[in-house]
C-alpha cells in the first residue's frame, strides 16, 4: 500500500495523525505500546520528519508490528536481525532517517549478537527497546530480562537466569547514548525521543512497557502515581541528581562503597555532596543505570563518538575508478592471430 | 635451447611443501611464466586447514599443480609429470600421484633422520630403492640457496627461505623457460628491500643455472615460447574468486547500480572479501559483519535502500543465511548469494572442494520458497556467472544462489578480457506509478521501489503479503495465488535464461553425461577423448539449476542412457529425475578433490558397457 498523502503541499503544522496509517492498530487493548506509538507519532511530527526518508524496522514480536502503524516506510523482517538489516539501509543510503522497533527477547536474545555490534559501530540511528520483561506474542514465556523466580509457562518453578540489564549491556557495549523512559510518561518519551533522534549515533532508547496480558503491572512499583515520586531520578545535564515529592532527596557518591547512595542533604548529608548529572561522564553513567532504587530515568548517557557511516564515507576514494582498466590488471598478454612460431604435433 | 623445439605435449608441474614455504608463491610465478609463454593452463593449489601446520609434517603439506602446454587445458591433470617436494613429507604425501618415470626434484638436505621421522618414514626414499620407477633428481637444495644468496648478505632464515625460488628456478629450466617475469616481480614486490630482493633473485638465477650447468635433461619444453592455443585476444591469468569479484563488480556498472557486500569470514569464500575490500573505488561497500545472518541482513537491507545486496559464504554459513534467505524472496528484493562450497557436512573439509550444496540451494528453506541457482563452471566463467545471477535478481526480483566451490575459487586459467562497453545493459523493474506488489504480467516482477522513493512509501515484510498492495493479507486465496506467483516467476525465468546446448555430440549419440559447475574441465576432456576413440558420447554441462532450461526436458528424453556425474552423493540426479520423472545413472565421488579424467572415462566405458 502506497502513501503520499502527506505530500500535497501541507502547511498546517503537521500532528500525530499524519503519521498514522489505516491499517488497524492490533495490539492487546491496554498494551503499553499504543503510548509509545503515540510518542512516536507525535516525535515525528515535532520534528516535521520527512515520512520518504524515514524508515521503521523491526524483527518479530509485538513490538515489531510497529513499522504497519507509522506512515513511513517500513520493514517487518525476522526475528534479532532488524539490527542488521537496518545497518545495511544505512550503509546504502546513510541519509535514510531509520528507527528500529524491538522487544527484550528480540534485542537482548535471539538479536543480542546484532545489537551489540550495532551499537559499538554507532550506527546513526534510533533503536527502541520495548522492555516489558516477558515474550508476548508467543504467549508468556521468560525473556532475558525476566526477573529471577519468575514463574512463566516455560519457567514453572521459576526462572533460574540472571537477567540481563539492557542499560549495562548497552553501555558495555559502546553505546554513545543511553536513555531510559516508563511507556506511561508521555511527555518524557517525547522529549526524549527528540534527544535520540538529535544524536549523532545510535540513540538507544530503553523504554518500561507495560504488557497488560502476561506480565502486568511488571512496572507499576516504579510508575504508579503513589511511587512516581520516591522510584523515580530524572536525570539531566547539568541538573542536581535530585528526586522525591519535594526533591528533598538526592544521589551522592560513597567513597568507601564505590557505590551511589540516595540521601537527604541538609538530614543525612550536605548540598554539597548531591552529584551534577553529566551525560558524558560514562562512570557515573554505569553507576546510575545499575540503580534501582530510585531507578534512573531520562538521558542517562550521551557523547560524542565516531558514526559508522560517516567514518565509512569519510575513507573512500571520491572519484569512480575506470572499470575497464581494473579488468585490464596483472600480468596481461595478448594472443595473436599469427603468435610466435608453430607447435610441431606431436602424437600423444 | 637450439635442441629444443615446442611441442603441443601437455606436463603437469606440481610444487609441494610446507605450508609456509611459499609455494603458493611458487606456483603462481610458475603460472605467469607459462602464460607469458603463450601456454594455456589450469591450476589448482592445495593447501591444509591449518596456517602454520607442525613443520614437517604429512598434514601440513601445502600443494600448487599446473597442467600446461600449447594446446588446450582444461583440467590441472589427473597424474603429475614433475614433482618438486621441498621435504620428505611434501614427497610422501604427492608421490602416490606422480605418474610412473616422473620426475622427482627433493631437497636432501630435508631428509636427515629427523625429517624422515616427521613425514613417517622408516627408511630414506632416496636410498632404499623405492623411487627406482621415476627420474629422482635429489640436491641439496638448502645448501646450493644458501651459497647463492650469500653475497646478498641476509640473515641465515631469510636465506633458507629462499629455496622455493630455486627450485622454482630450477623448474622453470627443466621445462623450457625463461625468468623474465619471475624477476620483473621480485624487484616490485621487494621493492625497498634490496638484500632481500637480491637473495631471492639470486636464490632464482642460480636454480636455472644449475640446470644449465650440471647439464639436467630437460623434461619437455612445454614453457617454450610457441603459437598460443588460445583464441586470439588479451588475457590474463585469473583466479575463480578474483574473476566472480569483477563479475559483481561489472554487473552493478551494467545495472547502473552500486553494491553492498556483507560477509563473514569463512573458507573458501574469505578470498572474495578480500578482492572486493580493494574494489571500494569501483562502487562497492564491503561490510565485514558480525555473523552470517548478519551479513545477509546488511545486504538485504541495502537492497531495500536501493542498492545491490550481495552476500558471500560456504556452506555452514550458507545454513545460517536460511531464514533471511526466505525473508529476501518474501519480500521480494534483489540479492544475490554466492556459495563457495567445501567439504561437509558441518565443518567438513574447509579447504577442499565438493558440490555437496546443491540441495540446499535448491530446496533447503522453510516453506515452498523457490529462487534461481547457478553455477559457475570454470575460474573465467564465474565472471559471466556472476552477471547473469545479477541480472536474474534484478529482472524477477528475487534472491539468487550462485555456486562455486572451493577449487573454482582457487583454480586460475586464462580468461580473455571482456571488453566493457561491449556488455549489455542490465535492466530492472521499473516503478512506474505502480503497486508495491504489483506484479509484471510477462515477469512477475513487483517494481523496485528503494525506501527514500518520493511519495511511494509503504511497509512491507515476512508476513503474507496482499498480491498488489502488499498489506499484510492472511487471507487463504491471497496466500496460495502469492504462493503461485513465487514459484511461476522463477519458473518464467527459464524464458530468460538460454537454451542447454551441448558441449559435445548431439541428440543421436549413445549416452549423455550431465556435469554442473566446475567439474567441465574434467568432464570436457573425459567425453573429448572418448569420443576421438570413437565412443558415441553426447556432453551437456549446466549453469542453471533453477529453473533448468526449457528444453533440458525434452532433450534428456532423446537418451535412453544418462549419466550425472558431480561432487556429492547424487544431488542433481535427485533433483533431475524428480523434475522429470526418467532415472538417471549417478557417478559421485565426495573426497574433497576434483574429478579425475581417468576415473569418468572409467564409468562412462562401464555405461557403454565396453572396455576399449
Amino acid at each position: 500500500m502506497v502513501s503520499g498523502s502527506l505530500d500535497a503541499a501541507v502547511t498546517a503544522p503537521l500532528t500525530a495523525k499524519d503519521f498514522a496509517t489505516d491499517v488497524e492498530v492490533r495490539w492487546c487493548p491496554g498494551c503499553g505500546d499504543y503510548a509509545i506509538l503515540k510518542a512516536v507519532q507525535k516525535t515525528l511530527a515535532d520534528l516535521a520528519a520527512d515520512p520518504d526518508q524515514t524508515v521503521f524496522v523491526s524483527g518479530i514480536g509485538c513490538a515489531a508490528r510497529f513499522p504497519y502503524y507509522v506512515d513511513t516506510y517500513g520493514f517487518h523482517t525476522v526475528h534479532g536481525r532488524a539490527a542488521a538489516i537496518a545497518t545495511g539501509m544505512k550503509l546504502a543510503k546513510p541519509g535514510l532517517d531509520v528507527w528500529v522497533a524491538s522487544g527484550d527477547g528480540d534485542s537482548l536474545s535471539i538479536g543480542g549478537n546484532h545489537l551489540l555490534h550495532l551499537l559499538r559501530r554507532n550506527v546513526d540511528l534510533v533503536y527502541l527497546l520495548f522492555n516489558n520483561e516477558i515474550y508476548g506474542l508467543t504467549k508468556g514465556q521468560a525473556s532475558p530480562t525476566s526477573r529471577p523466580g519468575q514463574v512463566t509457562p516455560s519457567t514453572p518453578q521459576g526462572s533460574l537466569d540472571v537477567p540481563v540489564h539492557a542499560g549495562s549491556f548497552a553501555l558495555g557495549s559502546g553505546a554513545s547514548f543511553f536513555a531510559r523512559v516508563p511507556d506511561v510518561a508521555q511527555a518524557a518519551l517525547v522529549d526524549v525521543l527528540k534527544a535520540a533522534h538529535g544524536h549523532s549515533g545510535t540513540g538507544f532508547v530503553e523504554i518500561l512497557q507495560n504488557c497488560i496480558v502476561y506480565n502486568d503491572a511488571v512496572w507499576a512499583p516504579v510508575t504508579s502515581k503513589a511511587t512516581a515520586a520516591e522510584r523515580q531520578l530524572w536525570c539531566r545535564h547539568g541538573e542536581p541528581l535530585r528526586f522525591g515529592v519535594q526533591q528533598e532527596r538526592a544521589m551522592r557518591f560513597n567513597v568507601h562503597t564505590l557505590a551511589l547512595e540516595a540521601f537527604t542533604p541538609g538530614v543525612d548529608g550536605e548540598e554539597d555532596e548531591v552529584l551534577v548529572h553529566d551525560v558524558a561522564n560514562a562512570t557515573l553513567a554505569r553507576l546510575l543505570v545499575e540503580l534501582t532504587e530510585p531507578l534512573a530515568l531520562g538521558v542517562i548517557h550521551q557523547r560524542a563518538a565516531p558514526v559508522l557511516e560517516q567514518a565509512r564515507h569519510g575513507a573512500k576514494a571520491e572519484r569512480r575508478r575506470d572499470l575497464q582498466r581494473l579488468l585490464d590488471g596483472g600480468d596481461v598478454w595478448t594472443v595473436g592471430a599469427h603468435d610466435a612460431e608453430p607447435v610441431l604435433q606431436k602424437s600423444f | 635451447m637450439d635442441e629444443m623445439r615446442a611441442t603441443d605435449s601437455l606436463l603437469v608441474v606440481r610444487f609441494a611443501g610446507d605450508s609456509g614455504d611459499g609455494i603458493q608463491l611458487t606456483g603462481s610465478r610458475y603460472t605467469a611464466e607459462a602464460a607469458g609463454a603463450g601456454a594455456d593452463l589450469r591450476t589448482f593449489p592445495d593447501f591444509p586447514a591449518e596456517i602454520r601446520a607442525p613443520a614437517g609434517t604429512t598434514y601440513g603439506v601445502s600443494a600448487f599443480q599446473i597442467q600446461l602446454g600449447h594446446r588446450r587445458v582444461r583440467t590441472a591433470g589427473d597424474q603429475v609429470d614433475v614433482l618438486v617436494a621441498l621435504n620428505p613429507a611434501a614427497l610422501k604425501v604427492n608421490l602416490p600421484e606422480v605418474r610412473t618415470g616422473g620426475v622427482l626434484v627433493v631437497d636432501e638436505a630435508t631428509f636427515g633422520e629427523r625429517g624422515l621421522a616427521k613425514a613417517g618414514y622408516a627408511a630414506n626414499p632416496l636410498t632404499d630403492g623405492s623411487l627406482d620407477g621415476y627420474r629422482l633428481i635429489a640436491l641439496d637444495v638448502t645448501k646450493l640457496t644458501a651459497e647463492a644468496v650469500r653475497p646478498a648478505g641476509v640473515k641465515a632464515r631469510d636465506a633458507g627461505r629462499a629455496r622455493n625460488l630455486w627450485t622454482l628456478g630450477l623448474a622453470l629450466w627443466l621445462t623450457g623457460g625463461d625468468m623474465a617475469k619471475s624477476e620483473a616481480w621480485i624487484a616490485q614486490h621487494f621493492e625497498g628491500r634490496p638484500s632481500i630482493a637480491e637473495a631471492n633473485m639470486r636464490a632464482l638465477r642460480a636454480g636455472h643455472a644449475f640446470g644449465e650447468t650440471a647439464e639436467l635433461a630437460r623434461v619437455e619444453p612445454v614453457l617454450l615460447r610457441a603459437h598460443s592455443p588460445l583464441p586470439p585476444g588479451r588475457y590474463r591469468s585469473i583466479a575463480g574468486s578474483d574473476a566472480l569479484c569483477l563479475g559483481l563488480v561489472t554487473a552493478a556498472h551494467l545495472a547502473d547500480l552500486e553494491l553492498v557486500y556483507g560477509s563473514y569470514p569463512i573458507t573458501p569464500a574469505s578470498s572474495m572479501l578480500h578482492t572486493l575490500a580493494k574494489l571500494e573505488a569501483y562502487g562497492v561497500d564491503v561490510f565485514q559483519a558480525e555473523d552470517e545472518i548478519a551479513a545477509i541482513g546488511v545486504a538485504l537491507g541495502a537492497s531495500y535502500a536501493g542498492k545491490l545486496g550481495v552476500t558471500g559464504s560456504s556452506g555452514p554459513g550458507m545454513a545460517l543465511k536460511t531464514e533471511m534467505l526466505g525473508l529476501a524472496l518474501a519480500a521480494e528484493l534483489p540479492l544475490v548469494v554466492i556459495d563457495a562450497q567445501r567439504g561437509g557436512p558441518s565443518t567438513g573439509l574447509p579447504t577442499k572442494t565438493e558440490q555437496s550444496d546443491l540441495l540446499q540451494a535448491v530446496l533447503g528453506r522453510n516453506a515452498d520458497a523457490p529462487l534461481p541457482v547457478l553455477a559457475a563452471a570454470t575460474p573465467g566463467d564465474a565472471f559471466d556467472t556472476a552477471i547473469e545471477a545479477v541480472r536474474l535478481a534484478l529482472r524477477a526480483m528475487t534472491p539468487v544462489i550462485l555456486l562455486t566451490d572451493g577449487y573454482l575459487a582457487n583454480a586460475s586459467e586464462p580468461w580473455a578480457i571482456p571488453d566493457v562497453a561491449s556488455l549489455a545493459p542490465i535492466e530492472r523493474p521499473a516503478i512506474g506509478g505502480r503497486q508495491p506488489y504489483d506484479h509484471d504480467p510477462a515477469t512477475l516482477a513487483r517494481p523496485w521501489i528503494p525506501a527514500g522513493t518520493p511519495r511511494m512509501r509503504h511497509r512491507i515484510g515476512g508476513l503474507e503479503r496482499q498480491d498488489g498492495s502488499g498489506a499484510v493479507s492472511y487471507d487463504p486465496s491471497n496466500h496460495h495465488r502469492m504462493s503461485e506467483l513465487r514459484h511461476g516467476k522463477i519458473e518464467r525465468l527459464a524464458d530468460a535464461i538460454p537454451a542447454q546446448d551441448f558441449v559435445a555430440g548431439d541428440m543421436d549419440d549413445d549416452l549423455l553425461v550431465i556435469g554442473w559447475g566446475s567439474t567441465l574441465g574434467a568432464l570436457t576432456t573425459a567425453v573429448e577423448e572418448l569420443r576421438q576413440q570413437g565412443h558415441r558420447v553426447a556432453q551437456i554441462h549446466l549453469r542453471h539449476l533453477a529453473p533448468f532450461p526449457s528444453n533440458l526436458g525434452g532433450l534428456l528424453e532423446r537418451f535412453e542412457r544418462v549419466l550425472v556425474c558431480e561432487l556429492n552423493m547424487g544431488q542433481l540426479a535427485l533433483v533431475l529425475q524428480g523434475r522429470y520423472g526418467r532415472p538417471v545413472a549417478s557417478l559421485t565421488k565426495v573426497a574433497g578433490r576434483p574429478f579425475q579424467v581417468s576415473e569418468v572415462q572409467a564409468r562412462v566405458r562401464r555405461e557403454l558397457g565396453v572396455t576399449w
